[in-house]
């Protein structure tokens, strides 16, 4: 059935020059490249090595959204581990070789649809194609009769195929014919599609190059947290053309925070109520503040910045009491170690106050170390067994000596410096367990108090310029692509002609003739109505197509 | 959240017998399979001598009900058994629904339950449209059974409510696209697998001749492709809902989490398998083996990727 179609010209026909120069040599092979990265098979070729690219994305631990199963992947396996390291399989999104191939898939996308679009353009100015000789030889086939004339029954055609391209013709012998197309947005669908799978893509490269997201975390006690600079973040990874600058200065204020969990230590919601201020009201400075209930699945949407309720945890305030009177409270974050009962572990640092002599200051340096436990389980080793404040408890080693902030070195928060310990520079002086309200008094007279635990929320916020064009490109993909999954290209023929005179029935002879260009469902039906409307059977019985009906004709015939 | 835990034992009750009803029902269709293969060659053999022969062709014919109706007979049971395990599937994850109070698909046992329950669904209006393919009902059946099966026993939880970060109607939306184009995935995967069986034995005739009793390669091919031609904009809008979601719950639209990255390998191999139909040299076979390829992603990433590797996706809620 293919030959009732036009066919497309093969592009070369003549036969090659003699014996072409290097220069032309030189474009032949460009111009054959170019037509082999755009033909439909390396498209294909590409897509395939595009998905097994992405395997390693998918059985390995990936650095991005999870460091350190990448630490323990490679502790796991130290001889194939930095092999597969070098390649880059720990970071596959980020690799050249991924890069390339996708890079390739999109050029080759590219000179594919720019081409095609042009054609289809052309396409739609095009007439539908004149009807086939022989009707009965095709897929979809009915025969009829009508009274009135051949041109009557083209006209009442032309009104029933409302929406369809249609076109008129005449053949000898007062013949009359109609050929009719619908279904070109199938091709505009898939147009759409492709062209909305670039636009995807460089929504993503934006948002990769003016992005960025960072993480802190705010105690929830009225605390303030301003998006001033990097420096406001424990961490930040910005896009490829940020330079922490020129962010927009927003502050949110965390107020309380309050998590509630199931009988079995399920947790079962997080809010955290905040209050913000954009970028124009810290500007303004009139410190007109807007609440805000931050949750799982909520996000606070201010100045085209999103921010996260990301997590939470505990920290255990403690108030020193030195020999001469004064008093120093100690408030920092204690990290949970365990997600399910939130048994944390952390160190609070405290510097002496009012010593001026440096090498006394670090004869004297305090840290609370040690773990908690939100709901203890009450025996003498500190256990935690549900992760709400029910029970709490710590069990602390009070260190002094020199902590070693001086050193240089960057320190975690939630731990000492364990060289110190090592060179003897800093002495456990305490070891006990205490509730909210409970103190232990230190050889020195130095009395440390276990006063009560404040929540911390840990918030994350992100920028993406390009998101909202990503998400209308992903409309648009998503519309395309139903189109061109659903809308069926079809042809459909008339051929009215006079009745023969010789015979006694002079009733107009209608021929009626149907083609499916692509492989989708249900031409069949919709042929069949057409053709009782349109030429009522000439004998008696119902106007079947004249093959069994196959609601498909098989092949697709306007792939490449 | 209250979690109704004698309604959840009820669904479990229901569960159990809708895997009964496919089992019965998987078996009556392999009887209608092994009935075909004995009832072809005799009724060629028959055929031309009853049309030309006279009244002395009826002491040839075997006496009792004739095999192909025998056949028939099974498969029709068959078919209403599995309409009658439809209905106990359906009820089941309704019942799971009211007794969590939730959408029933925030766990792996009833996301898998659903995707088989989408399954039966799509082959059930495939049989409406085309009774002449109820022989493919064992080979059907056989994985929704396994899958089951799988979901009954490996990934079974008792009915709760889901962590915060599930409860979003991002969820019903995201998780029930998934749900449906996988369960219609399924169905392709199949009929991609028996076309592979059947169009070898088409090259070679001596190989595997039970699958002359299969629909022709073009039919397996036909459905396959119809299928994830449906499936495949679904796959795509849970994709996308997937992303929306992701951005309001985690931060970042796309993260290549593990899942993430899987779903979208499945993506594009089912990509790849929509090229290879309208690519001269790649339609059939090779098209064929893309589609199951896509097929064994889906699987790896409903098993793989929930048990095994640890992701945000984690919420299988297993062991
Ligand atoms: C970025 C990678 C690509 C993806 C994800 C993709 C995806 C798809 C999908 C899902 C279809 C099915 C729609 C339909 O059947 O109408 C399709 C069709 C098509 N694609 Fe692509 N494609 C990609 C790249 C390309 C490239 C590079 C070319 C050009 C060589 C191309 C040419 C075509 C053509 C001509 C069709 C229509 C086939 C038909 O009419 O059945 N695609 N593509």
């Amino acid at each position: 059935m293919t030959t009732t179609l036009p066919q497309a010209p093969p592009d070369d026909v003549g036969p090659p020059p003699p014996s072409p120069g290097p220069a032309r040599r030189l474009l032949a092979l460009a111009r054959n490249t170019w037509r082999g990265l755009t033909s439909m098979r390396t498209a294909l070729i590409l897509l395939f090595l595009l998905a097994v690219a992405a395997l390693p994305g998918a059985v390995l631990p990936q650095r991005t959204p999870s460091p350190n199963a990448v630490d323990d992947y490679l502790t796991a396996n130290p001889t194939l581990g930095p092999v597969l390291d070098d390649l880059g399989f720990f970071d596959v999104f980020a690799t050249p070789w991924f890069a390339a191939i996708y890079l390739l898939l999109f050029v080759s996308l590219i000179g594919c649809l720019v081409p095609r679009s042009f054609e289809h353009l052309r396409g739609l100015r095009v007439e539908p194609v004149a009807v086939p000789r022989n009707l009965a030889r095709l897929p979809h086939h009915a025969e009829g009769t009508a009274d009135d004339d051949p041109d009557a029954v083209v006209e009442r055609a032309r009104r029933r195929l409302r929406g369809w391209r249609v076109a008129v013709r005449s053949e000898p012998g007062g013949v009359r014919t109609l050929s009719a197309e619908k279904g070109s947005l199938r091709e505009v669908g898939n147009l759409v599609f492709h062209l909305s799978l670039v636009a995807l893509l460089g929504g993503i490269a934006v948002g990769e190059l003016f992005g960025y997201e960072g993480q802190v975390i705010v105690m929830a006690d009225g605390s303030e947290f301003c998006n001033s600079g990097i420096y406001a973040y424990d961490s930040f990874r910005p896009g490829m053309r940020v330079d922490g600058t020129g962010l927009d200065p927003f502050c949110v204020t965390v107020d309380g925070f309050r998590a509630t969990f199931r009988p079995d230590g399920q947790p079962d919601s997080f809010d955290a109520a905040v209050r913000y201020q954009d970028a124009e009201a810290v500007q303004r400075g009139d410190g007109a503040w807007q609440p805000h209930g931050l949750a799982v699945n909520d996000p606070l949407r201010v100045d085209g910045e999103r921010v996260y309720l990301l997590g939470h945890g505990y920290a255990p305030r403690f108030t020193v009491t030195f020999p001469d009177g004064q008093q120093r409270t100690g408030l920092v974050q204690w990290r949970p170690v365990d997600q399910a009962t939130l048994l944390s572990e952390g160190a609070t640092k405290i510097d002496p106050p009012g010593v001026t002599d440096e090498s006394q200051r670090r004869r004297s340096q305090l840290a609370i170390t040690g773990l908690f436990a939100p709901t203890s389980s009450g025996g003498g080793l500190v256990t935690s067994v549900f992760p709400a404040l029910n029970n709490p408890e710590v069990a602390v080693d009070v260190m002094r000596g020199d902590l070693g902030l001086d050193s240089g070195r960057a320190q975690s928060i939630f731990s000492i410096d364990r060289g110190m310990v090592d060179q003897g520079r800093l002495v456990r002086v305490a070891r006990e367990n205490m509730r909210p309200g409970e103190q232990i008094t230190l050889d020195d007279g130095t009395r440390v108090r276990f006063d009560d635990v404040q929540n911390w929320v840990s918030l994350q916020v992100s920028h993406d310029p390009a998101q909202t064009a990503v998400l209308l490109a992903a409309i648009a993909l998503l519309g395309g692509l139903t189109l061109s999954l659903t809308v069926r290209r079809r042809r459909f023929w008339v051929r009215a002609a006079p009745g023969e005179p010789s015979t006694t029935d002079r009733r107009t002879v209608v021929s009626l003739g149907g083609l499916a260009r692509t492989d989708r469902a249900g031409y069949g039906e919709e042929f069949a109505r057409l053709a009782a409307d349109l030429a009522p059977p000439r004998d008696e019985g119902p106007p079947a197509p004249s093959r069994p009906a196959r609601d498909d004709d098989g092949e697709d015939d306007d792939g490449r | 959240m209250v979690v109704d835990a004698e309604l959840g034992q009820f669904g479990d009750l229901l569960f159990g017998s809708a895997l009964a009803v496919y089992v019965l029902a998987m078996i009556l269709h392999a009887v209608e399979h092994g009935l075909l293969r004995r009832a072809e060659p005799a009724a060629e053999a028959r055929a031309p001598v009853a049309v030309g022969g006279g009244a002395d062709d009826v002491t040839v014919a075997p006496t009792g009900p004739a095999p192909r109706t025998r056949a028939e007979r099974f498969g029709r049971m068959g078919v209403s058994l599995t309409v009658l395990g439809f209905g106990l599937h359906a009820a089941m994850l309704v019942v799971r629904g009211f007794a969590a109070q939730r959408a029933p698909w925030g766990n792996m046992y009833e996301f898998t339950a659903a995707i088989c329950l989408v399954a039966v669904a799509a082959w059930l209006v495939v049989l409406r449209r085309h009774p002449d393919l109820r022989r493919l009902g064992v080979f059907v059946l056989l994985p929704v059974i396994v899958l089951m099966f799988l979901a009954g026993t490996v990934l079974y939880t008792q009915t709760a409510p889901v962590v915060p970060a599930l409860r979003s109607y991002w969820l019903v939306i995201h998780v029930s696209a998934a749900v449906i184009s996988s369960g219609i995935l399924l169905l392709a995967g199949v009929a991609s697998c028996l076309y592979l069986l059947r169009a070898a034995h088409d090259a070679d005739p001596a190989r595997l001749a039970w699958t002359s009793r299969l629909p022709g390669a073009d039919v397996l091919d036909r459905v396959a492709y119809r299928a994830t031609a449906l499936a495949f904009p679904i796959w795509t809008f849970a994709v996308i809902a997937g992303a929306i979601w992701a951005e309001a719950a985690w931060g970042r639209y796309w993260g290549w989490d593990p899942k993430e990255t899987t779903a979208f390998i499945a993506w594009v191999v089912f990509a790849c398998y929509l090229h290879a139909r309208s690519t001269a040299g790649w339609r059939g076979r090779r098209a064929a083996v893309i589609n199951v390829v896509g097929f064994a992603v889906m699987v790896f990433n409903l098993f793989f990727v929930n048990l095994v590797v640890t992701g945000l996706h984690s919420y299988a809620g297993v062991g």
